[in-house]
């Protein structure tokens, strides 16, 4: 199988978040990133565990500047079998998604993974785009996927369950929990990675429906109120009378 | 017009999908137009929507619409939203509403917001907000198309009743073939779902080990609350990987949220700390749970647990 993955660069979940540009940027000073773990942990290794058992290609792919290359290693260096790198500032999921589905067209793939989401915009969009843009279906936030032949046998989650689904490829699928183990590069692959071909590729036009105007950094907490754990009749009262949520 | 997609497995109306109505309501108003109410498949009941807010509700009971397919959906929503001018569509910030969100984004050639958990500004301009950087921020964003999208994040706004029963009309649609076919659904019986769950008890590895879960689901139980865990906890498979909250699990926002023995690392939080109040039960004063946390009690949970419960069960005794 032809299999793209998508990857996006998010900064590290400790990350200290705050904003310039009078509250209007995302302040990158002093931040680290990261592959985006549901990209790296789900989506990029299943696809890899699907090569390994039907053979085929992996290829990934980033909408992004050239400080992405590192992330777009780590990708190949885990075992991705070439990188595309779409030379662009992602500006919104309509966006991204115009550039993956352009660049899909030409090459036929017969999945597209992503991940579930981003831990940074928490969009949850892309992948349905890729796949209206491209009229193939759409299986999100799926925790499991096997294939036989060209169809694929998916479990995805739905609010309180899950659901399963049988589907013809190409498909596009979100990966959620569940897919698949991350995987820890080691130094063959990192050493492979560095020869393995990573081109970079124009954007192409696309307009920008909805942006960001303001940030802004949610309320201090006020002190917590600490509760005698001989008086739990108080803390009840506390939730009940104060709280008012029970 | 505002459009509302009403989500309605196997023919009932999630809780969360009157929220969205009640949320086109005010959204319709907002903007001075009508508030309409869309179900697909078969459903029970569908009148009820006008209580929620629909001034109409649209129910097309296709057979062929029972099982979900993104495809299908977005093309069914789409011909309604064009047929009657739709300026905005919501859908429920689910799995199956952002798999139709990103859809229709191309199909109208709209903006789309998700997870938004504000009412739209009317000053001119179309402004949302939603949570970012996995609840550590808030971002402010504008809608510029012509046609706005918006998935609504649950429990961001209390429901309520505020109009009367309609009775549901039904339009004529092309819809499009299927290409998913839907094998199995498998519900997890008796509980409410993790993001609409309006009380959770969640525990994490001060719990030592799966044996100790009594405690927890006995509280879950007379809170009439949902279970969660931490990562750790689910990673261990101590308790189902549907349990996870948090940065790489599901982001909740429930009215209260309980943490048992978990230290409320940052990853943690992020999915939590949107709970409108937080009570934390861990016995290390250093914890930084304490720091985010509304109520806290300081304590070894195995002691502090059991009696909480005793004094949950008085309380619900005098109060029913
Ligand atoms: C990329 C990344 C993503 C992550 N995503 C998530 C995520 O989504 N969700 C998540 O939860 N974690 C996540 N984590 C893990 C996170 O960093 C923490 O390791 C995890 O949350 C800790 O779980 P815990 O609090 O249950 O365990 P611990 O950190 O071990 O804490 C146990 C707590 O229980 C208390 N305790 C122990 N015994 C008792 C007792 N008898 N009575 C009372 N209290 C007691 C201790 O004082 C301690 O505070 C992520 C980590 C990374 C690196
Ligand atoms: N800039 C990007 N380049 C490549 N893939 C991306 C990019 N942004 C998002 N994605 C993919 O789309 C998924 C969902 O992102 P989002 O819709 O932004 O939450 C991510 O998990 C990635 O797989």
């Amino acid at each position: 199988m032809k299999l793209l993955v998508c990857v996006s660069k998010t900064p590290e979940t400790t990350a200290k978040i705050s904003f310039t540009d009078s509250d209007t940027e995302f302040n990158t000073e002093g931040v680290q990133y990261i592959m985006n773990p549901y990209d790296e942990w789900y989506a990029l290794v299943r696809a890899l565990e699907i090569k390994e058992a039907t053979s085929g290609s992996v290829t990934i792919i980033n909408v992004g500047p050239a400080a992405n290359d590192t992330v777009i290693r780590k990708g190949l260096a885990i075992g991705a079998d070439e990188a595309v790198r779409v030379d662009a500032d992602p500006k919104s999921a309509l966006f991204v998604a115009k550039q993956i589905a352009a660049y899909a067209k030409e090459q036929r793939f017969d999945g597209i993974f992503l991940g579930k989401e981003t831990i940074d915009f928490n969009g949850s969009e892309v992948g349905a785009m890729i796949a209206e843009l491209l009229d193939m279906p759409y299986l999100s936030w799926a925790n499991k996927l096997d294939l036989n032949g060209s169809t694929a046998t998916i479990s995805r989650e739905i609010e309180g369950g899950n659901e399963v689904v049988e589907v013809e490829a190409p498909f596009v699928v979100s990966c959620a929990k569940g897919m698949a183990e991350q995987r820890i590069p080691n130094m063959r692959g990192i050493m492979m990675a560095k020869r393995k071909p990573l081109n970079v590729i124009p954007a192409v036009d696309s307009a920008d429906h909805a942006v960001v105007t303001q940030y802004t950094l949610p309320g201090e907490k006020s002190a917590v109120k600490m509760v005698d754990p001989e008086d739990m009749d108080e803390l009840v009262r506390l939730l009940h009378e104060e709280a008012k949520v029970i | 017009m505002v459009l509302i997609y009403v989500e309605s497995p196997k023919g009932q109306i999630k809780k969360s999908a009157l929220e969205a109505v009640n949320y086109g309501k005010k959204v319709a108003d907002v903007l001075g137009k009508d508030c309409v109410a869309l179900t697909l498949g078969e459903v029970a009941g569908a009148g009820i929507l006008g209580k929620y807010g629909a001034s109409k509700v649209i129910n097309i009971a296709d057979s062929s619409l029972a099982d979900f397919d993104s495809q299908v959906h977005a093309g069914v929503i789409t011909s309604v939203a064009k047929e009657l001018g739709a300026e905005v569509v919501i859908v429920n910030h689910s799995s199956n509403g952002k798999s139709l969100l990103g859809r229709l984004a191309v199909k109208l050639d709209a903006g789309s917001v998700t997870g938004v958990n504000t009412v739209p500004t009317n000053d001119g301009s179309f402004k949302v907000k939603k949570n970012v950087f996995s609840g550590k921020a808030i971002a402010e964003y504008e809608i510029k198309s012509a046609v706005k999208l918006l998935s609504l994040m649950g429990n961001s706004f209390p429901l309520e009743e505020n109009g009367a029963e309609v009775s549901p009309e039904t339009m004529t649609v092309e819809i499009p073939a299927r290409k998913v076919t839907v094998k199995e659904v498998k519900t997890i019986e008796g509980t409410v779902p993790l993001p609409e769950a309006e009380l959770v008890v969640s525990a994490g590895r001060g719990m030592k080990g799966p044996e100790n879960w009594g405690i927890v689901e006995d509280m879950a139980t007379i809170l009439g609350a949902t279970t969660a865990c931490s990562r750790p906890v689910a990673d261990s498979d101590w308790r189902p990987h549907h349990e996870h909250v948090g940065q790489t699990g599901v982001a909740i926002r429930p009215n209260l949220y309980i943490a048992i023995g978990i230290s409320g690392a940052i990853q943690h939080l992020a999915g939590v700390n949107s709970s409108k109040v937080i009570v934390v039960i861990n016995k290390d004063p250093e914890a930084p749970f304490f720091k985010a946390a509304d109520y806290g009690v300081c304590a070894d949970l195995f002691d502090v647990v059991p009696k909480l419960n005793e004094a949950l069960k008085r309380f619900k005794a005098a109060n029913n």
